[in-house]
């Protein structure tokens, strides 16, 4: 029979939904930002592997000058970012749904066989709570990774009256860099995300909108109480 | 009928109603946020530009929000937060040379004939020639110089530092008002500056770069040197200096960026 499951509080769901429309605000207006000085590429032994945004790209999306626009844009949703962010980050830590989230001993191992599951390797799946190993080692990760660019874009934005974080961080080219590198890491993030989720389903989904998902549970496993609360119907049913 | 509306009311839920009715109000409210959220983007996308002033080019609550980041951050600022600086060996041979508004512009400049101009007010312009710039002690510095655009690169500048200016020729009263405004002798290009900046240490009145006089197109005779903003408030070739209250005009604050434009 089914029964209600909860499973993402309000402010979790709160705070994954804001972070959607105002992450991609924040790389829409960092491309801004970026393109006004295109300077990164990746290259092996001076060979050029990949440029990111060669010039055929700006010619024909004819990218025009929108440097001091991107950074009004970024500088107006950086502190949305950072205060939904904190939000999410000090809920998780008060409310103990951080047991449910951080990597545990056994994750690491346990991630690669879901990696199995998921790539249809291996047939079964280790058992899980709210997260699968891999998704505590994802979810984890993605926090780990807005922190640092949080914390590197201060390092970028004012290096002087900063000058600790941008030590920090190796310095204003490499806190540059990294602010760069984590977005390319929210791009591949959001990707994989979106497949993972079309995979999981409706039931999954509606849980980060609702809240709860619906389970499937036979009656001898649930709690004794329950069982009790619940012979009445299965008398009517049986009749 | 009143009979019966109670007996409605009191009839438990369903699992299979409870699961539809908790569905359509979470997506209800997911949608309704979601329209809101969609007609707050549209209207700071479609918010009108600010009436070009000081400053201009951009919408009216992203200058707003600008302004108010800028009254933030400057809790930060402080005169004892000094800019890295690196041995002279790392110092750019031929420096990048990015903007020369107020330089390309006019034909008429004549370097021989260069004084700064000071402004002051219900007094006479105080001018000053380079030599006198130059009689005083001399500071250098070799600092990572940054470029909104986001290319940066180790130059190394000497000149007198911009307090040590204001006390020598007696301006340090004029200097407690809160901005400075400098401009190209054509006032083609023009900054204005907060006075935390003015005072900074490592700001400079530079006229030698790489150990010998600035060349034209990097500012020559006397050029400003902020290591705490970025490289649009770094005038070069000063004519007129002067000080004021409220914010003297900026090219670049003109054009949509943030006026503030500090590190």
């Amino acid at each position: 029979m089914k029964v209600i499951k909860e499973k993402h509080s309000l402010l979790m769901r709160w705070t994954h939904w804001v972070n959607f429309p105002v992450l991609a605000v924040m790389i829409w207006s960092g491309l801004f930002i970026y393109w006004a000085n295109d300077a990164y590429g990746i290259s092996i032994f001076g060979f050029s592997l990949i440029k990111f945004f060669p010039e055929w790209f700006y010619n024909y999306f004819h990218i025009s000058a929108r440097l001091a626009e991107g950074m009004a844009f970024h500088f107006l949703f950086m502190w949305f970012f950072f205060i939904n962010g904190l939000l999410y980050i000090l809920y998780t830590i008060f409310s103990g749904a951080w047991r449910e989230l951080l990597p545990n001993k056994h994750s690491f191992k346990e991630a690669w066989l879901v990696l199995l599951h998921d790539l249809h390797i291996r047939k079964t799946i280790p058992p899980q709570k709210k997260y699968n190993a891999a998704q505590r080692i994802a979810y984890t990760a993605i926090i780990l990774m807005g922190i640092g660019s949080v914390v590197t874009g201060l390092a970028i934005y004012k290096p002087v009256q900063f000058y600790w974080l941008c030590w920090l961080c190796g310095g204003y080219h490499f806190a540059r860099i990294l602010h760069f590198a984590l977005t390319i890491g929210y791009v591949f993030f959001f990707l994989i995300h979106i497949v993972q989720v079309v995979l999981a389903g409706w039931n999954n989904f509606r849980a980060v909108v609702a809240g709860f998902e619906v389970t499937e549970e036979q009656p001898q496993l649930k709690h004794e109480a329950v069982i009790i609360e619940k012979t009445e119907d299965q008398d009517e049913s049986k009749s | 009928m009143k009979a019966n509306h109670n007996k409605k009311v009191k009839v438990p839920l369903t699992v299979e109603q409870k699961i539809k009715r908790r569905t359509f109000i979470s997506f209800g409210a997911f949608a309704a946020l979601g329209t809101g959220a969609v007609t707050g983007w549209n209207w700071l996308l479609k918010a009108p530009e600010e009436t070009p002033g000081i400053t201009g080019g951009t919408r009216v609550p992203l200058r707003r929000a600008l302004n108010k980041t800028e009254l933030f951050f400057r809790n930060f600022f402080s005169n004892k937060h000094l800019v890295k600086t690196y041995p002279i060996a790392d110092a750019a041979k031929t420096p990048r040379v990015n903007s020369l508004i107020g330089i390309e512009d006019d034909e008429n400049f004549d370097i021989l004939n260069w004084k700064l101009t000071i402004k002051l007010r219900n007094q006479k312009d105080q001018y000053i020639n380079i030599e006198a710039l130059k009689a005083l002690p001399k500071t250098e510095i070799v600092y990572d110089f940054k470029c909104v655009e986001g290319w940066d690169e180790i130059q190394h500048w000497a000149g007198v530092k911009l307090s040590d200016f204001l006390a020598h020729f007696k301006l340090e009263e004029e200097a407690k008002k809160q901005y400075m405004g400098l401009e190209t002798p054509n006032g083609a290009y023009y900054v204005g500056l907060e006075r935390e900046s003015i005072l900074h240490p490592q700001t400079l009145l530079a006229y030698e770069m790489n150990g010998k006089p600035i060349s034209i197109d990097h500012g020559a005779p006397l050029r400003l040197i902020v290591p705490v903003k970025y490289g649009i408030k770094n005038l070069k070739r000063i004519g007129i200096m002067s000080f004021s209250d409220s914010r003297p005009k900026d090219y670049w604050a003109e054009q949509g960026y943030d006026y503030y434009s500090g590190l």
